[in-house]
C-alpha cells in the first residue's frame, strides 16, 4: 500500500478526523470496466436485508449511551440553507466543539467530545475556519454546483480550490448524475478524477445522489468509480433529492466499499446523508456498519452522518439514560 | 466497562429480553401441566420435564399421556366434530379470527415462551414464528368463511390427530390446527415433547376465545403418545410433521386403515449461486437459509451448490460473514443463533460433522458457556457421494460443491432423495425461469430464501413428504368429496368353462411396454373367456421384471413431461378420434368380456371416448396461480406433473376404466404405467393399437396384465414410481399404501370403495390434483 505522506504534514491544523492521519490515502486506479459491469444489486434481497436489521441488533443502556455518542462523534453538522449567515454558521460551531451538554459529557466520562466536521457553503468557509480554529474540527465545503452539479464545469472544478483556499480541509463534491444515467463510467471517472486533483490535500467525498440514479445497481456502479477515481469517501445525497439516505442504499454503497478494500487494500468512507434525524437511524445504520464492515469503519474517519437534526434526537436521549426521564428538546443548546 | 470503553470498542453488549411475564404465566400454571382435553386442563399426571436448551433449567412438568388420555381426546374430538362442522362457515371463522386475535395480543407472551422453550432467538419467535402464526388464522378464518361458496361438495374428513416436530412448536400448530378446524375437523394434536409449552397457551386462549369444547384437543408426550394417534381406529386423518425416518413408520401403519394422510419430512435442500448473482446477497440468504433456527429448519437451503468460477470468492465472502455472527442467548435480542433444541441433537450434529472428509470452517464466533450452543459451520470440497450431501444434519452446518453449468446444477442439485424446497440466484431472468420449474421441489425461491405465507402452498415432493400446508391447495388435506359410496366387490377372472369354445384367428395380446409389443418376462399367459365359454384370447401374466421394464420405459419418456400442453391435449384428441373409428369393435369386445348388452358396452366405449375429450380439454385449462402473498413479487403455484404414475385399473369396466385414469395422467403430463382390468385385459390390449397410431410417444403409456395382487406389491414398492394408485376390485389398498412407504411415493387407493365410472364424478378436478403436485415458485422482484 502506498501512503500518501504529502497529506500528513499539510497543516498544524491537522485533525483526527481526516483519513490520511489513520489511513494511506486511496490514490484511485484505472477504470476497471470489467469490474464496473459485473457489479450486481438484488433489490428486493437488499430490502429484504436493510428491513430485518434493525430485529437483529440492538445495544441498550450504557452501549447504547456509547453508541449514541460515538454517532455524535460522527456527525457532519451541517447548514446548507439560502439565509445561512455568519451568526449562524458560529452558532453551529459552537454547537459542533460542545455538542451535548456539558454535565451529561461529564455524567458519561465523556469530556470533549466533539462533533466530525461542520458542512457548510462556499460562502460560509472562512467564518467556519475561523469559528472552529483549534478545536482540530474539519470544515467541509460542498462544492462543485452543489446540490444539481450542472453549472459550467470549469467552474465547478474553479470552486473546490477557492474552497480548499480558503481552508475547507474536505469538499462534498456532487457528481454528473447524467453520466450514471446515460452509463458514461468514463466520463463519470474523468470528472471525479479531476476534482480529486482540484482537492490537493484536502479531502474529497463524492456525492453520488442516489435518489436519482434509479437503481440500486447504479448505485452500485457509481460507487466504484468514484472510488477508482480517487474519491477519499462516497456519500449518499446532497439532502436535496426526492429520496436521500436509506438503508439499501447504504448497504449497496458499503459493499462496494467493501470489495474495493479487497481488491486494492484501500479504506473509503462512507457518509449517508439526508433523512438520518432520529437516534434509532443512527443505531440503525452503525449496526449495519459494524455487521457488514467491522468497527473499524466506525470511526470519523471513515464514517459520518450528514445530519442537521440527528443531534437534537439524541442530545434526548442521552439526558435520558443519564436521568431515567424522558427529555425536551429545550432543554438543550440549539446549533 | 464504562461509556468511554465502550465507545472505543463499540462493542454491543447484552440486549435482554425480560423473560418474567413468561416465567410467571408457567408459574400460574403451578408449573406443571396436564392435557387440554374437552375444553379443560386436565390435572396434571405423570410426566417429563420441559427445559430451556439455553441454559438446561427446568420450565416445567408436562404430563405422559396415557392411552386413556388418548381415547379421552378423540372421543372429545368425536363429540363435537359433527356440531363444529355443521356450523355455518361464518360461525366458524368468527373463532378462527377470534384465535388470530388472541394470539397478537399474546403475541410477546407466545414469543418469549417459545424462545425459552426452544432456543431460538427471539427475534425469529418474535418477528417470524408468530407473526406467522396469527397470519394462519387470519387466513384459515377467510377459508371458513368461504367454504360452503367455493368448495361445494366438499366436507370434513372428521378427526384429525396431528403431530408436530420441535423447530416450530406454534407455527407448526397453526399451520395443522387452523385449516383442519377451519374446514369442519376437530383435532387431536401432539405437541413435540421437547417443545409443548407454546401449544398449552394456546389451549388457554382456545378457552378465551370461547371455542366449543372438544375441536381443540392436546396432549403431551413422547413418540408413544404419537403412536396411540396414529394407531388409534377413531381417527380419520394423521397430519405429521417431522422426520421422514418417522413419515415412513407412520405411513406403514396407516397403510389400509382408511386413514388419510399427509406427511412434511426432512430436506437437504439445494441453494444454487449463479456467476451473475448479487453475491453479497446471495451470502446474505445463506444466513436466513441455514443459520435461521440454528439450521433446525426442514426446508433449510443447507447444500450450497457455486457455481465454480466464483467459489473461492463466494466461499471467502461466506466465511467473513460467518465470523460475524453472533451466537448466544436466545432472549438477546442482539444474537442470530441460539441454542439448538436438546443434548441429544447437539451431539447428533458433532457426530456427523466430524465424520467428514471435507474441508471444515467453523465461524470464528465465541460460544456461551454451557447450554447447547452449536458454531455455524461450513464444510466445502464435498461430492454428491459424501454422505453429508446427503443426509439431513437438521444444525447450523452448510454443505458444499461446485458445478460447471446450469444443466450440471440442476442434475447436483435433484441428485436426492428429498424435494422439499431449493434457492436459486441468479440476476438473469431467463436462467431463474428456466431452472426453477426443474427442480425437484415442492417450494422454489428465486434471489431469496425461506418465505413463507399461509396463502402460499408449502410442501415437498419424494421423501420429503405429500400434501399442501396453506392456500386453497392446502385445503385437499382436510376436506373430502362429500356423499357416500357403496362397496367394491371382487371381479374374479372367469375360470375354464365347463364347456369351452374356441373360434377365429388366434391373435397374440402382449404387453405394451416402451412404445412396442413385448411378451411377457414369464413367458406365462391366461386364457380369457366370455361368460359363455368362448375363448376370447390370452393375456400376458406380467411379473416383476415387465413392472421393472415399463418403469423403465415410462422414466425414459421423461419429454412428456415437457411438451406443451396444447401437444397434449391434441394427441389425446387424437387418441379419442382414433377410438371412435374402431367404437364397435371395441363394444363387441366388452360385451364379449363382460357379458354386458351391446347397448351398454357401447355406451362404455362413447362414455371413453367423450373422457378422452374432457382430459383433452383439461390438458390446458389446470391453472396456477399468482397469490397474494404479502410481498413485492410473485408466489406462484405451478401445476407439475408428478411423474411415473403406476395404476391399477378398474376391473369392472375395461376400457373406460382404462381410460379414466390413463388420460388425466398424461393429460398432466406424467408417465404411465397402467396395470389392465385382471378379469378383462383384452379391452386394454387392443387399445395400445389405438396409441400406437395416435402418435403418442413410445413410453408415455404402458400397458402390463397379470394379477394385480401379484403386481401391486413390485409396482408400489418400485423406488423409480412416483405415485401408485388402485382403483382394482382386488384388495391392494393396504399394500399399496405400505409398500409406497419405501420412497414416500403418493398413493391414490380405493379402500374398497366402489366408485361409478359413467357418472361425471368419475373425472375432473379430482384427477387431476392426484396427477399434479403444486410447486410454489417465490419471485421477489424490485429495481430502484
Amino acid at each position: 500500500m502506498q501512503t500518501d505522506l504529502s497529506a500528513r504534514a499539510v497543516s498544524e491544523d491537522i485533525t483526527a478526523q481526516l483519513p490520511q492521519v489513520h489511513e494511506p490515502r486511496n490514490p484511485g486506479m484505472p477504470l476497471d470496466l470489467d469490474w464496473v459491469m459485473s457489479a450486481q444489486a438484488n433489490t428486493s434481497a437488499i430490502e429484504r436485508r436493510a428491513a430485518t436489521l434493525p430485529g437483529r441488533r440492538s445495544v441498550k443502556k450504557d452501549h447504547q449511551a456509547a453508541w449514541l455518542l460515538k454517532a455524535v462523534s460522527l456527525i457532519d453538522l451541517t447548514t446548507l440553507a439560502g439565509d445561512d449567515t455568519p451568526g449562524r454558521v458560529r452558532r453551529l460551531c459552537v454547537k459542533a466543539r460542545q455538542p451535548v451538554r456539558a454535565e451529561l459529557l461529564d455524567q458519561l466520562g465523556m469530556e470533549g467530545l466533539q462533533v466530525g466536521a461542520v458542512c457548510v457553503y462556499h460562502d460560509m468557509v472562512s467564518v467556519a475556519v475561523e469559528a472552529l480554529r483549534g478545536s482540530g474540527i474539519p470544515v467541509a465545503a460542498v462544492s462543485t454546483g452543489f446540490p444539481a452539479g450542472l453549472s459550467p464545469y470549469r467552474l465547478r472544478v474553479a470552486e473546490i480550490g477557492e474552497s480548499v483556499a480558503a481552508g475547507a480541509r474536505e469538499i462534498d463534491i456532487v457528481i454528473s448524475r447524467r453520466h450514471v444515467l446515460t452509463g458514461d463510467w468514463q466520463a463519470l471517472y474523468d470528472e471525479v478524477a479531476e476534482f480529486r486533483a482540484a482537492c490537493g490535500d484536502a479531502h474529497l467525498k463524492a456525492i453520488l445522489a442516489t435518489g436519482e440514479l434509479g437503481s440500486l445497481r447504479n448505485v452500485a456502479r457509481a460507487s466504484l468509480v468514484a472510488m477508482m477515481a480517487g474519491a477519499d469517501f462516497i456519500k449518499t445525497s446532497t439532502g436535496k433529492e426526492g429520496v436521500n439516505a436509506t438503508l439499501p442504499v447504504s448497504l449497496v454503497m458499503i459493499r462496494a466499499l467493501r470489495d474495493y478494500h479487497d481488491r486494492t487494500g484501500y479504506r473509503i468512507g462512507y457518509k449517508p446523508a439526508g433523512g438520518i434525524s432520529k437516534a434509532k437511524d443512527a443505531l440503525t445504520y452503525l449496526s449495519l456498519l459494524r455487521e457488514e464492515l467491522g468497527p473499524r469503519w466506525m470511526q470519523p474517519d471513515l464514517f459520518r452522518f450528514g445530519a442537521s437534526s440527528l443531534l437534537g434526537d439524541i442530545e434526548r436521549q442521552i439526558e435520558h439514560h443519564v436521568t431515567g426521564r424522558y427529555s425536551a428538546a429545550w432543554r438543550h443548546p440549539m446549533g | 466497562m464504562t461509556v468511554r470503553e465502550i465507545f472505543e470498542s463499540m462493542d454491543y453488549g447484552p440486549a435482554p429480553e425480560g423473560a418474567a411475564e413468561a416465567l410467571a404465566w408457567l408459574v400460574d400454571g403451578g408449573d406443571r401441566y396436564g392435557h387440554f382435553i374437552d375444553g379443560e386442563m386436565t390435572a396434571p399426571g405423570d410426566g417429563f420435564l420441559s427445559r430451556n436448551p439455553a441454559t438446561g433449567e427446568t420450565l416445567a412438568t408436562l404430563t405422559q399421556a396415557t392411552q386413556a388420555d388418548v381415547d379421552a381426546a378423540v372421543a372429545a374430538a368425536r363429540a363435537a366434530q359433527p356440531k363444529w362442522a355443521r356450523l355455518s362457515g361464518h360461525a366458524r371463522a368468527r373463532y378462527l379470527y377470534a384465535l388470530a386475535r388472541l394470539v397478537q395480543k399474546h403475541s410477546r407472551l407466545f414469543a418469549v415462551l417459545e424462545t425459552l422453550d426452544n432456543g431460538k432467538p427471539i427475534r425469529e419467535s418474535r418477528d417470524i414464528d408468530i407473526p406467522l402464526v396469527a397470519r394462519h388464522f387470519y387466513y384459515h378464518a377467510g377459508m371458513a368463511q368461504l367454504m360452503e361458496a367455493e368448495l361445494p361438495g366438499r366436507e370434513a374428513l372428521g378427526v384429525c390427530g396431528q403431530i408436530i416436530p420441535w423447530n416450530f412448536p406454534l407455527l407448526m400448530l397453526a399451520w395443522k390446527v387452523a385449516p383442519a378446524i377451519a374446514m369442519g375437523n376437530t383435532v387431536v394434536l401432539k405437541p413435540a415433547e421437547y417443545t409443548s409449552l407454546t401449544a398449552l397457551l394456546f389451549a388457554q386462549i382456545c378457552q378465551e376465545a370461547g371455542l366449543p369444547k372438544g375441536v381443540v384437543n392436546i396432549v403431551t408426550g413422547d413418540g408413544a403418545v404419537g403412536e396411540m394417534i396414529v394407531s388409534h381406529p377413531d381417527i380419520d386423518k394423521i397430519a405429521f410433521t417431522g422426520s421422514t425416518e418417522v413419515g415412513r413408520l407412520i405411513r406403514r401403519a396407516t397403510a389400509g386403515t382408511g386413514k388419510a394422510l399427509t406427511l412434511e419430512l426432512g430436506g437437504k435442500s439445494p441453494y444454487i449461486v449463479f456467476d451473475d448473482a448479487d453475491i453479497d446477497s446471495a451470502v446474505e440468504g445463506l444466513v436466513d437459509a441455514i443459520w435461521f433456527n440454528a439450521g433446525q429448519v426442514c426446508c433449510a437451503g443447507s447444500r450450497l451448490i457455486v457455481q465454480e468460477g466464483i467459489a473461492e470468492r463466494f466461499h471467502e465472502k461466506l466465511r467473513r460473514r460467518m465470523n460475524a455472527l453472533r451466537v448466544g442467548d436466545p432472549l438477546d435480542k442482539c444474537i442470530d443463533i441460539g441454542a439448538v433444541v436438546d443434548p441429544a441433537q447437539h451431539a447428533r450434529i458433532d457426530a456427523m460433522v466430524r465424520s467428514t472428509g471435507g474441508e471444515v470452517f467453523r465461524a470464528d464466533c465465541p460460544l456461551p458457556e454451557g447450554g447447547c450452543f452449536y458454531p455455524p459451520t461450513l464444510i466445502t470440497g464435498l461430492e454428491p457421494a459424501d454422505p453429508l450431501m446427503q443426509e439431513e444434519i437438521f444444525g447450523p452446518v452448510l454443505v458444499g460443491t461446485t458445478f460447471r453449468t446450469p444443466a450440471e446444477a440442476v442434475q447436483l442439485a435433484n441428485n436426492t432423495r428429498y424435494g422439499l424446497a431449493a434457492s436459486v440466484w441468479s440476476e438473469n431472468v431467463n436462467l431463474a425461469l428456466d431452472v426453477a420449474p426443474k427442480l425437484a421441489a415442492g417450494v422454489v425461491w428465486v434471489n431469496a430464501t425461506n418465505l413463507f405465507d399461509a396463502a402460499a402452498g408449502f410442501g415437498g415432493v419424494r421423501e420429503s413428504g405429500f400434501g399442501r400446508e396453506g392456500g386453497w391447495e392446502g385445503l385437499l388435506a382436510y376436506t373430502r368429496p362429500s356423499g357416500k359410496s357403496r362397496k367394491l366387490s371382487r371381479i374374479e377372472p372367469l375360470a375354464f368353462p365347463e364347456t369351452p369354445r374356441a373360434e377365429g384367428m388366434d391373435r397374440t395380446a402382449k404387453l405394451y411396454v416402451g412404445g412396442k409389443q413385448a411378451r411377457p418376462d414369464g413367458g406365462y399367459s391366461r386364457p380369457v373367456w366370455s361368460p359363455r365359454g368362448k375363448l376370447l384370447g390370452h393375456a400376458p401374466i406380467g411379473n416383476r421384471k415387465d413392472v421393472r421394464n415399463a418403469v423403465e420405459a415410462a422414466q425414459g419418456a421423461s419429454g412428456w413431461s415437457r411438451t406443451t400442453a396444447h401437444l397434449r391435449a391434441q394427441i389425446l384428441y387424437y387418441i379419442a378420434e382414433n377410438l371412435e373409428a374402431r367404437a364397435d369393435e371395441f363394444a363387441q369386445r366388452i360385451a364379449n368380456m363382460t357379458g354386458q348388452t351391446a347397448r351398454t358396452a357401447e355406451a362404455e366405449v362413447a362414455a371413453s371416448v367423450s373422457r378422452l375429450f374432457t382430459y383433452a380439454a383439461w390438458a390446458d385449462k389446470l391453472d396456477g396461480a399468482a397469490k397474494p402473498v404479502p410481498l413485492r413479487g410473485l408466489a406462484l403455484a405451478v401445476n407439475e406433473p408428478v411423474g411415473v404414475i403406476g395404476a391399477f385399473c378398474p376391473d369392472e369396466a375395461p376400457l373406460l376404466g382404462l381410460v379414466s385414469v390413463m388420460a388425466p395422467i398424461i393429460a398432466m403430463g406424467n408417465r404411465a404405467v397402467l396395470v389392465a382390468s385382471e378379469p378383462y385385459p383384452l379391452a386394454a390390449t387392443d387399445f395400445y393399437q389405438v396409441l400406437d397410431t395416435s402418435d403418442v410417444q413410445g413410453g408415455v403409456v404402458n400397458i402390463l396384465t397379470g394379477s394385480h395382487a401379484e403386481l401391486a406389491p413390485q409396482l408400489a414398492g418400485h423406488l423409480g414410481v412416483d405415485a401408485a394408485w388402485t382403483f382394482s376390485s382386488s384388495d391392494l389398498s393396504g399394500v399399496l399404501e405400505r409398500e409406497a412407504a419405501g420412497n414416500l411415493k403418493r398413493t391414490w387407493v380405493n379402500h374398497g370403495r366402489a366408485r361409478d365410472w359413467m357418472s361425471p364424478d368419475a373425472e375432473g378436478r379430482a384427477f387431476l390434483a392426484a396427477a399434479t403436485e403444486v410447486k410454489t415458485i417465490w419471485v421477489p422482484y424490485g429495481e430502484g
